[in-house]
């Protein structure tokens, strides 16, 4: 019998997948032939999207950007034995996309399927929790230490370190929660785990809990992303009835439960204090720091939170040992990042690769330029409260400091591509506006910054400024920079200072020619 | 689509109950509360405030701290547009236009005879594909013109 891989990432369905699959379906009842449809996640090429799968003897050979009118069409050309057609992209893995990629977080993604606990553990599921068993919780805090994995939320701390603090403390009661509250625009590797992946989150998660003495886990997904939320769901449950989840974790004595909650579209509980009080019930306002969340965290207790993509990383590490990790990468940022290109891009989609490439290989070789063929003109890092690169820095590495020095950040991961169209006053404009509809309002620089900010850049969009105006502007971003409480109003000015830094013919374009003159 | 159901208050206890035993218990009452009736009622406030022992002005601010919670039932059908930096640098700020204008309708509206809410949104995770949307809570993407008109015409039948 046939296997044929639609991918049912909710990108995928927005390409028209599940049209694709149900054409599949009844194309190949209409023709007296068996078949097996796999519904996967996503590999990642959003731009091969739907790319539809077959299992060959051969191995598994690719079909992009199939639309319904033209399913009948690849069964004509025989594509259940890997026939030619247009659409043939050869052996998935061979394809230039995936060849270059070293894929550890995402290497079953879009590959297996995503509810089938025996897919799981076929390709190398439960191994590293298996592991972590063996060494017992403090070799498996020490194993994270020497993997070197920093958090991929954006602040790039250490997780073992944290992992360290919460096993020291003593409680009657500690939690591990996973951020998976992915407000940024450019990004959806969260995303990806939660829909084409999500038992290896959950195995992460267990192993989080083990090293550090915490019974019970909370996912903090997004209402923005209903899919990811049903599917893992469902991985929940099915863990459950299969006993890795619940009193006694695959009979290792261990107790660990776990939690999806659902936010409710702030995205400031995206940071981590906010997040707990929203867990707690509570409206998402910041919290001050210390004391730090691993030693009073959620409801006052214990608490490591991590990003999705630490947690899903988790179980490679312990599976391949810390040192198969720790091989990757440069300087002090070590092992793979899933790089998530996105905007105005040809080949946009999830790139994992260890750390290193610089930033015009990610948008030009990787990415292949832009989508509209027009010249690139500034790069996004890191979301909406990264900066604006312009391809003068395109030489930048792929690493945490080489990004900081270059006065960005590396986020979680994302990569906003856009062409020579943009008006990077406007954009300035906008990362105001969404910092005041998003912020909490707890800190005077960014409940108040957030508004004066946009005012400003409104009046040099009018053509009504004058130099005060931009002294005003700096002098506003220092202050938000410095004195907000979290990066929601700290990190703004990063968009904002590096468009004026960078592209300062987009501000002065809009004065009227008598007050320039 | 689900259908909301109008305002009962036993029923709505019923739900606050069902959750009593989850830490932290406030958003995920908010929630099924919303999937019931499609919106957060005002006199849902102090029955969830009373059971949760918390005062009604505390309520009052969670409900309203969330985007999410609305307090009226939105149109017969939602399409949420995403507004953030990916589906801008893909066009994003012309079909944003473009749903205002055919619809008639600015951020968070509802066109009077209710059949359809015009909600905004910062990412989908479409960043790859966008302009992207929601339409009743399925995924469109690579937005243009003809998509939106198409979309508009569909909402209206």
């Amino acid at each position: 019998m046939s296997r044929i891989f639609v991918p049912k990432d909710v990108a995928a369905i927005a390409a028209g997948a599940n049209r694709v699959a149900e054409t599949i379906g009844r194309e190949a009842a209409k023709r007296g032939l068996t078949i097996e449809i796999v519904r996967t996640g996503s590999r990642g090429a959003f731009f091969l999207e739907p790319l539809v799968e077959v299992e060959t003897a051969a191995g598994r050979i690719g079909y992009r950007e199939i639309r319904a009118a033209d399913v009948a069409s690849l069964f004509d050309a025989d594509f259940l034995a890997g026939g030619d057609h247009p659409s043939r992209i050869g052996k998935t893995d061979e394809h230039p996309w995936f060849a270059g990629q070293t894929r550890l977080t995402f290497a079953r993604c879009g590959v297996v399927d995503p509810l089938s606990l025996a897919d799981y553990a076929a390709h190398g599921g439960w191994k590293g929790l298996a592991r972590a068993i063996v060494l017992g919780a403090s070799a498996t805090v020490d194993e994270m230490i020497a993997s070197g994995l920093r958090g991929r939320g954006g602040a790039g701390f250490p997780t073992g370190v944290k992992w360290k603090t919460v096993a020291a403390t003593t409680a009657a009661q500690k939690y591990v929660i996973c951020n998976a509250d992915e407000g940024d625009s450019g990004t959806f590797a969260d995303r990806m785990i939660l829909e084409g992946d999500p038992f290896a989150l959950i195995e992460g998660m267990i192993i989080a809990g083990f090293a550090v003495g915490a019974t019970k886990g909370y996912v903090y997904s997004r209402s923005e992303y209903p899919h990811a939320n049903a599917t893992f769901a469902r991985a929940i449950e099915l863990a459950r009835a299969a006993g890795h989840l619940g009193a006694n974790v695959e009979g290792s004595g261990f107790a660990f439960e776990l939690e999806l909650r659902v936010g409710a579209g702030a995205y400031v509980c995206g940071e981590e204090t906010a997040l707990m009080e929203s867990l707690e019930g509570k409206r998402g306002i910041v919290r001050a720091k210390p004391p730090l969340p691993a030693i009073a965290g959620l409801f006052g207790r214990p608490t490591v939170v991590n990003n999705l993509l630490s947690l899903a990383t988790v179980p490679f590490i312990l599976a391949e040992g810390a040192k198969t990790y720790a091989d990757f990468g440069m300087g002090r940022s070590r092992g793979t990042m899933p790089i998530q290109i996105a905007g105005n891009v040809r080949n946009g989609g999830l790139y994992e690769t260890a750390f290193g490439p610089t930033l015009g290989d990610i948008v030009e070789k990787i990415g292949g330029g832009t989508a509209s063929g027009r010249p690139v003109k500034a790069v996004q890092c890191g979301g909406p409260l990264g900066a604006y690169f312009p391809p003068s820095l395109f030489d930048v590495p792929y690493d945490y400091e080489a990004f900081h020095a270059a006065g960005g950040l590396i986020g979680h991961g994302g990569i906003t591509v856009f062409d020579d169209t943009v008006d990077m006053a406007e954009q300035a404009r906008f990362a105001f506006e969404f910092g005041a509809v998003e912020s909490c309002g707890k800190c005077t620089p960014c409940r108040i910054g957030t508004v004066r900010g946009r005012e400003l850049v409104e009046t040099i969009l009018a053509g009504r400024a004058s130099e005060t105006t931009f002294e005003t502007l700096t002098d506003l971003c220092e202050t938000m920079r410095f004195g907000s409480l979290c990066a929601l109003g700290g990190f703004i000015p990063y968009p904002v200072m590096s468009s004026l830094t960078h592209f300062p013919d987009d501000f002065r374009r809009a004065v009227p020619r008598a007050a320039a003159e | 689509m689900h259908r909301p159901t109008p305002w009962d208050a036993d029923r709505a206890r019923d739900i606050i109950d069902a959750h009593l035993a989850l830490e932290g218990p406030a958003l995920p009452i908010l929630h099924a509360l919303k999937d019931e009736f499609g919106c957060v009622p005002e006199a849902a406030v102090p029955l969830v405030a009373e059971r949760l022992n918390v005062s009604r002005a505390e309520m009052h601010g969670v409900v309203t701290f969330y985007h999410d919670f609305r307090r009226a039932p939105a149109g017969r059908h939602v399409i949420k547009v995403c507004r953030a930096e990916a589906c801008q640098a893909r066009g994003g700020r012309d079909v944003e236009a473009a749903f205002r204008r055919l619809l008639g309708l600015d951020w968070h509206g509802t066109s009077a005879d209710g059949r359809v809410t015009l909600e905004p949104v910062y990412c989908l995770g479409l960043c790859a594909t966008g302009p992207a949307a929601l339409v009743d809570g399925e995924p469109v993407a690579r937005l243009d013109a003809d998509a939106v008109r198409e979309i508009v015409e569909e909402v209206a039948r």
